[in-house]
């Protein structure tokens, strides 16, 4: 491998032209960095860019401004067909007048290989995704992850440098897509082979990457590993895009490095906090991020800084946890509690119209820009 | 020069369409464009065209006339105006009749078991593509005075004992419609049954569980909805007809005249090309202005195609 | 509740149009029996099977052939061989050339923008919006303007003089056929969703192996039903043909045409019997292909 990164986009621009005439950036200056052997992946509602960017690095699509880098050289107006990478595309793509073996010899075929190896490396191929013996079936006649099992076989069977994944599991069901995320994730590591992933799926980024990147608006919002964008978001959008989030909106009254000093005009109170975001300065307007698990909820308490009382309007019972709804003033806060004791009435711990205390510690009140 | 071919799409799809644009345009729009040019011209004793600006022709098909009774330099003479509107009259009934005979049809075989549909479908259009003279033959052959018409309504009239002429069919107005209705009722047929079969099922439960009965169903959900098919059926059916003249020559013999015995005449037996193509550029227009009409009311369908 | 339920006047009404469709057609084949040479009156079947033809009359009482004495008096006609050749000669040819190029232009107007695509895009609907016999005259006089001018330019004689023949009508033929085509294979391709190509090109393959190898064997069923309805649009045509034909070059629908404008014996009936059970064997063969094809693909 000649390069450190395995694909990397430089300020790279695509620009469409909507129907109405208007000119729009699907991709909006993004400069992305993806290491060798990384799983990395791109996440985002619909719209955001991600899925344009992953067809500029396959080629389908040709940057309006910037470049594209896979394995340290610009691809410039390279045509998918001489790049090495390969793609597992949403909807599978399998050439439906061909038969299973054939879609996996049709890459190997374009290579020029002899018949013999063909043979050998479909059997593989086939071994690998555990769907020997399927070779003759044309993909209409396999079930939907056994589709996607051979698209994904389709793909790997070209070794690539690089296999890009656009919603590889969107199509197929909870459970099933819980277990692919895990073989997704296992094979990756098996081959070690870069995966770039595309999927508007949280969860299945948290549970998949070694790196995610978070797209909004055809930009780039956070770039890092699960725990850094869950625990540390970089902004707003980020932390109420992935998991759920509690916002309170303040002035900051003082700030260092370490800690902050925030006023709630909602708690009417000023609230210790952890600066996150970049740049922020006294006299700010910003927003502290509470995610509801880390709220402490007690029935006695006393008033004091980053405590407060509060009356609980609505509980969910919901298995692992119940969901309490806790009005404190002018905020409205959601505390997610474990379920530590069985019992049969959840309700009967926290009653609605019920008064509680509410901790909100420094360290979880985290201090971010307002966009 | 490969590279830069990929890279132009624009000069990529103007190749592709290419033989196709210069063959439509040599064979299709230049022949209208000539059409125009001769139908103001005159002819020479020969039947050769003399081109001119004239608009003689058209002066002549809209009823002017030398050649009068009672020594009058010039009169009205209605005859070429009756064969535009006997053409309309005709193109216009027997659009009426096949969509009367098609829907049925149609809706009997979009709402058959799906497994059937294709039989159903077959059974129309094997009549469609048996030659197009052939039928109009065969109702030659049923419509004449020995035919089976007259041979099977003289043997009910026998066995009522009611007294029984055969009946003068054949070259007759009738006999015309009856055989245009023949010829285009399987181009009527197809896209209604088209747009029909795109009806979701769900629909009908919808408008009934909502307390339509069929009735109302059939009115204010069907007929709607397969609009687009019937749309397509008439420009399918009516333009045709408008322009047909083997049915009217062979089964209205000299008695019903259509434009496009007229236009066919001017062609060959009185060799007039300079009215011919002024009768055609008129039946052009006429079919046009219709159409135009017809569809910027309804729209124009994908359906025209399937047939 | 049956969602195949239909009421019985629907049903009757089925019945009653289908009898229409079909009694002309049924009377056409039992007259080809018939033993009247005139054939204006059925004078009942041919009895009887015999060295000669035997006529009484008017009236066949025995053949050769028996029965099918018209079918055997068809089979020694040569200009019904002529014409069919023509018929076929130029129906071939214009569905080849037709269902290529107008497949050219479906993937184009479907794949491309450029400069002349609205114009390309409204010749299209040129056949279906103008009666037939305007555009055959058209066609006439631009061959007969060209072909005199031509002629008159070269000094061309005898056989050299261009004239009207197979190919004008062959080339009048595709003008009309091609848009059909275009738009048979255009409403198929806007099905077509676009990954499969980005997948083959995904795994290597340029841009003329991915037509040839995904694109290309995707739509053919598009292409055949287009070249299909061509194709019998050709076989069907009479008014274009008309008005294109010269010596040598009758198409059958012109000779039928020809013939019921002077003495029609039952032979006419025997051709169109023929041509129907030809008709109804290729478009029965045609659906039991189609539907093993679809079969196979679900």
């Amino acid at each position: 491998m000649t390069s450190e990164f395995a694909v990397e986009l430089r300020d790279v621009v695509k620009r469409f032209i909507t129907p109405e005439g208007n000119e729009l950036n699907a991709v909006d200056h993004v400069t992305m960095q993806i290491k060798n052997g990384e799983f990395f992946s791109m996440l985002g509602s619909s719209g955001c860019g991600k899925t344009t960017s992953l067809r500029m690095v396959a080629g389908f699509e040709w940057p309006t401004e910037g470049e594209v880098y896979i394995e340290g050289k610009a691809m410039g107006h390279t045509p998918p067909f001489q790049r090495k990478v390969n793609t597992v595309f949403q909807n599978y793509a399998l050439f439906q007048h061909l038969t299973v073996y054939q879609n996996l010899a049709f890459g190997l075929e374009m290579e020029g290989a002899k018949e013999d190896e063909i043979k050998k490396r479909v059997g593989n191929a086939l071994e690998m995704v555990q769907l020997t013996g399927m070779d003759r079936r044309k993909p209409k006649q396999l079930s939907g992850g056994q589709q996607q099992r051979v698209a994904l076989a389709r793909a790997l069977i070209k070794t690539p440098d690089v296999l890009l994944l656009d919603e590889p599991l969107g199509a197929l069901d909870l459970k099933l897509r819980k277990e692919m995320q895990l073989e997704l994730k296992a094979l990756q590591q098996q081959l070690g082979i870069t995966f770039i992933y595309v999927t508007h799926d949280q969860e299945e980024a948290l549970t998949m990457s070694d790196r995610i990147a978070v797209m909004s608006k055809g930009r780039v919002q956070q770039m890092g590993t699960p725990v850094e964008v869950y625990e540390r978001p970089a902004n707003k959008f980020v932390a109420d895009f992935i998991g759920e989030s509690n916002f309170l909106e303040g002035k900051v009254k003082s700030i260092s490095k370490k800690e902050a000093s925030v006023f709630i005009p909602a708690l009417n109170a000023e609230l210790a906090a952890t600066p996150i975001s970049e740049g922020i300065v006294k006299g700010e307007d910003v927003v502290i991020s509470v995610r509801p698990e880390k709220v402490r909820v007690a029935e006695k308490g006393a008033m004091n800084q980053n405590m407060f009382r509060g009356k609980v309007t609505n509980t969910v019972y919901i298995g692992a946890d119940t969901h309490v709804f806790v009005e404190l003033q002018g905020a409205k806060l959601k505390v997610w509690e474990q379920n530590r004791i069985s019992r049969l009435d959840p309700k009967s711990f926290y009653a609605v119209g019920q008064d509680v205390w509410l901790m909100l510690m420094p360290e979880n009140s985290l201090v971010l820009k307002k966009e | 020069m490969l590279q830069r071919l990929r890279e132009n799409k624009s000069a990529q799809g103007t190749l592709l369409a290419l033989p196709t644009t210069v063959w439509l345009f040599v064979l299709l729009i230049i022949p209208l464009i000539l059409t125009l040019v001769v139908s103001f011209g005159r002819r020479n004793p020969d039947g050769n065209v003399i081109y001119d600006f004239t608009l003689d022709n058209y002066i002549r098909l809209f009823g002017y006339s030398t050649d009068c009774p009672d020594g009058q330099a010039s009169c009205f003479d209605p005859i070429y105006v009756n064969i535009l509107g006997r053409s309309l009259s005709l193109a216009f009934n027997t659009t009426m009749f096949v969509i009367a005979l098609a829907y049925p049809l149609a809706y009997f075989i979009a709402r058959s078991h799906p497994r059937r549909r294709n039989m159903y479908l077959f059974m129309v259009l094997i009549p469609l593509w048996t030659n197009f003279v052939i039928r109009v033959y065969a109702w030659m052959m049923l419509l004449r005075k020995e035919g089976a018409i007259n041979i099977i309504i003289g043997w009910v009239m026998n066995a009522l004992n009611i007294p029984f002429a055969p009946l003068e069919m054949l070259y007759t107005p009738g006999a015309v419609l009856v055989g245009m209705v023949y010829e285009f009722l399987p181009f009527m047929i197809l896209p209604i049954y088209t747009s029909l079969e795109k009806i979701d099922n769900s629909l009908y439960e919808a408008a009934a569980d909502l307390g339509a009965n069929p009735f109302k169903t059939l009115l204010r959900v069907t007929l709607p909805l397969s609009m687009p098919g019937v749309v397509a059926g008439t420009i399918l059916v009516f333009i045709p007809v408008m322009g047909t003249f083997i049915v009217s020559d062979i089964l209205g013999g000299r008695q019903v005249i259509l434009v496009g015995n007229l236009i066919q005449r001017q062609f060959l037996d009185a060799r007039d090309p300079t009215f011919g193509s002024a009768a055609s550029l008129i039946l052009m227009v006429m079919t046009l202005i219709v159409t135009y009409f017809y569809t910027r009311k309804f729209g124009f369908g994908e359906e025209i195609v399937v047939a | 509740m049956n969602p195949y339920r239909r009421s019985p006047f629907v049903i009757a009404a089925a019945i009653l149009v289908y009898f229409f469709l079909y009694a002309p057609i049924v009377g056409l084949i039992l007259y080809s029996f018939n033993a009247s040479r005139t054939n204006v009156t059925f004078e009942g079947f041919i009895p009887a099977f015999s060295e000669n033809v035997v006529m009484d009359g008017s009236l066949v009482k025995s053949s050769p052939c028996g029965l099918f004495h018209w079918y055997c008096d068809l089979a020694k006609n040569d200009d019904v061989a002529e014409a069919a050749g023509n018929t076929l000669t130029i129906a071939i040819t214009a569905t080849i050339i037709s269902t290529v190029i107008g497949t050219m232009a479906a993937l184009a107007l479907q794949r491309y923008n450029f400069k002349i695509k609205p114009f390309s895009q409204l010749s299209l609907y040129i056949p279906i919006v103008i009666p037939e016999i305007v555009m055959g005259i058209g066609i006439l006089t631009l061959f007969s303007q060209f072909f005199g001018c031509a002629n008159e330019t070269f000094n061309l004689a005898g056989d050299a003089r261009l004239s009207l023949g197979i190919a004008t009508v062959t080339m009048s033929h595709i003008a009309f056929m091609v848009p059909f085509v275009t738009l048979v294979v255009q409403a198929r391709l806007q099905g077509f969703d676009k990954s499969y190509e980005e997948a083959a090109m995904d795994l290597g393959a340029n841009e003329w192996t991915t037509f040839r190898r995904v694109t290309f064997p995707m739509i053919l069923p598009g292409i055949m039903s287009g070249a299909l309805l061509a194709f019998t649009l050709s076989l069907d045509d009479f008014v274009i043909t008309f008005f294109t034909n010269g010596p040598g070059s009758t198409t059958l629908p012109i000779y039928v045409y020809g013939l019921l404008r002077r003495i029609i014996t039952p032979q006419v009936n025997a051709l169109s019997t023929v041509w129907i059970l030809v008709v109804f064997l290729a478009v029965l063969m045609l659906q039991i292909l189609q539907n093993r094809e679809s079969k196979s693909h679900s």
